[in-house]
């Protein structure tokens, strides 16, 4: 563990130099999507009243909480770690030391954990200011947030650990990463889709998350304890898969 | 003599249908200074790598410090100071923080860490810059640097692929001299070079390699004395008289070279070698009589120069 913990030390000093930008990033990004999206689309949409009782706002909030935890997640795993494994040598430099695969991809994602649980604190409290959270069960949604970067974040590892260009990632960006944003019950209800694209939401780690936010934050939705656990197991399934996935990938990566 | 701190037999690599080591037989003494000698694509970074752990033999044996690279892998990284080929350094992070952080790889405590980083930037020179980022350091400094944090653990052996490879010559000679430093401190080196004038001032002993084998071994003076004549003549001829220059050469010192810019006559006397030249009616355009190096024992040994 305490080899570990000296690599996540590692992204900390390197943090440390940038910290403020993102932590405003996150600060940023939460304001301007509940003034444009949750005030401006917000009204029209309100004033249709097909959300019944609930705001638009307060709709959105929780989706786009989840929707934010991908796109850091996607962020940190895409063009940095290739990087480190083409051009700065990051983890070159690592296995050279008494550091093993497991210490490597461990801290590099607990670092990862630790910027998306930051973001989303954030972006709870700047929502939470604009009155968008209604539940105490919000203190989950950071958890679950973790989890759904975990399983977006450990299979991109493996994939960046495996090419030799970053000529996939904007091919994930356009054909994954945004579809995922736009079906996955973020901006509106999958009710609303036709079922056979209704399947892609289902199988989007997203749309999991997303329904396990909007029951934390929204009050009165009650959400069953078995589908509460089938979706932290799905989260949690992706997640699995893409660290064993990722491990062989920078063992072999690192040839050791 | 004692235990090898690195004992190799029959070592092999193999990438798919490619040999990058050939089995070859290696042991390092303690406090020694040992070098891999040989052009690119010898296989040298393989050994190395394997040495290193971070590269599995495909067979032969292997031990270093006493134990098997494969199952006690991080124990013997642990005493090892590695200093790559290629700059492994955080280029956004600042020098002392690249040395801080990996010495804590080492699980060795922050205080100490902060210490240790300022005593090796001291014994590289490198202190002014202690808070300026890496990016902007010159190659040489950056070498340096990653040789201090190959030390931060005080490393029982010291790897160095290439260390002065990419180099301007006075670059070359600082880092020399803090190796040769390092080798008065008693660290044993191990070092790639494909250099004869480093393996020639920081090795005790080295290996000719070739192909992905050992072709010659031996202490610098003992490989040239055995391989080479004490010195050498290098000719140039102009245009005109290039035909049948090597017939007209036969029989002057031991042994002829025929390069494509030059003539490299072997004997023990150059002077007098140089003399028979001109009284053979030859009229080079340049004569340089020198002593042998082991750019010599590689020619003799493979036929080809080192560096192409």
């Amino acid at each position: 563990m305490r080899r570990l913990l000296s690599v996540l030390e590692f992204y900390l000093v390197g943090y440390r130099r940038t910290w403020r930008g993102s932590v405003f990033g996150s600060f940023l990004l939460p304001v301007l999507y509940v003034v444009g999206f949750g005030f401006g689309v917000g009204h029209f949409v309100d004033l249709g009243g097909r959300l019944g009782p609930v705001r638009y706002l307060d709709y959105l909030v929780p989706g786009i909480l989840a929707a934010t935890a991908v796109q850091v997640a996607f962020g940190e795993s895409a063009w940095p770690v290739l990087s480190r494994f083409l051009w700065i040598r990051t983890y070159h430099a690592m296995v050279a030391a008494p550091l093993r695969i497991i210490d490597i991809l461990g801290g590099s994602l607990l670092f990862v954990l630790l910027r998306l649980v930051l973001t989303t604190v954030v972006f709870l409290l700047v929502t939470t200011a604009f009155g968008a959270v209604h539940s105490a069960w919000a203190l989950a949604v950071p958890v679950v947030c973790a989890l759904l970067g975990l399983a977006i974040a450990a299979p991109v590892y493996a994939l960046s650990a495996q090419v030799d260009t970053d000529s996939y990632f904007p091919l994930l960006g356009r054909f994954v990463i945004i579809p995922m944003g736009l079906f996955s019950g973020v901006y509106f209800p999958i009710a609303a889709l036709p079922r056979a694209v209704r399947w892609l939401a289902y199988a989007s780690p997203l749309w999991h998350a997303v329904d396990l936010c909007r029951a934390a934050t929204l009050r009165g939705v009650d959400l069953p304890w078995p589908t509460v656990l089938g979706h932290l197991a799905y989260l949690g399934a992706w997640a699995g898969l893409g660290f064993w996935l990722a491990m062989r990938a920078f063992q072999r990566r690192l040839a050791i | 003599m004692p235990d090898p701190l690195i004992h190799a037999r029959g070592l092999v690599k193999r990438f798919g249908d490619f040999t990058a080591v050939d089995g070859i037989d290696v042991d390092v003494a303690a406090g020694e200074s040992f070098g891999f000698l040989g052009p690119n694509g010898a296989g040298k970074s393989s050994t190395m790598r394997m040495i290193g752990c971070v590269s599995r033999p495909s067979s032969g044996t292997l031990s270093i410090l006493g134990m098997d690279p494969h199952r006690q892998g991080p124990e013997i990284r642990a005493r090892l100071g590695v200093c790559p080929q290629l700059d492994t350094l955080d280029p956004e992070l600042t020098v002392a923080q690249n040395l801080v952080t990996y010495a804590r790889y080492f699980g060795i405590r922050r205080r100490k860490a902060r210490a240790k980083a300022a005593e090796l930037l001291d014994f590289v020179q490198l202190s002014e810059r202690a808070d300026s980022k890496v990016e902007p350091l010159s190659g040489g400094m950056k070498r340096r640097l990653t040789i201090a944090r190959a030390l931060v653990n005080d490393p029982e052996i010291m790897l160095l692929d290439e260390p002065t490879t990419g180099l301007d010559p006075q670059a070359r000679h600082l880092v020399w001299e803090r190796l040769f430093r390092l080798k008065q401190q008693g660290v044993t080196l191990v070092l790639t070079t494909h250099y004869m004038d480093e393996a020639e001032q920081l090795c005790d002993r080295l290996v000719v390699m070739d192909g992905g084998r050992i072709v010659a071994e031996g202490s610098p003076r003992a490989l040239i004395e055995r391989h080479s004549t004490r010195e050498v003549v290098e000719l140039r001829f102009g245009e005109t008289e290039s035909d049948d220059v090597a017939g007209k050469l036969t029989g002057i010192g031991e042994r002829v070279e025929i390069l494509p810019d030059r003539v490299l006559l072997y004997a023990d006397d150059g002077d007098a070698a140089s003399d028979e030249v001109h009284g053979r009616g030859l009229n080079p355009v340049s004569v340089l009589v020198r002593r042998s190096s082991l750019e010599d024992v590689f020619l003799h040994l493979t036929g080809r120069t080192l560096v192409d």
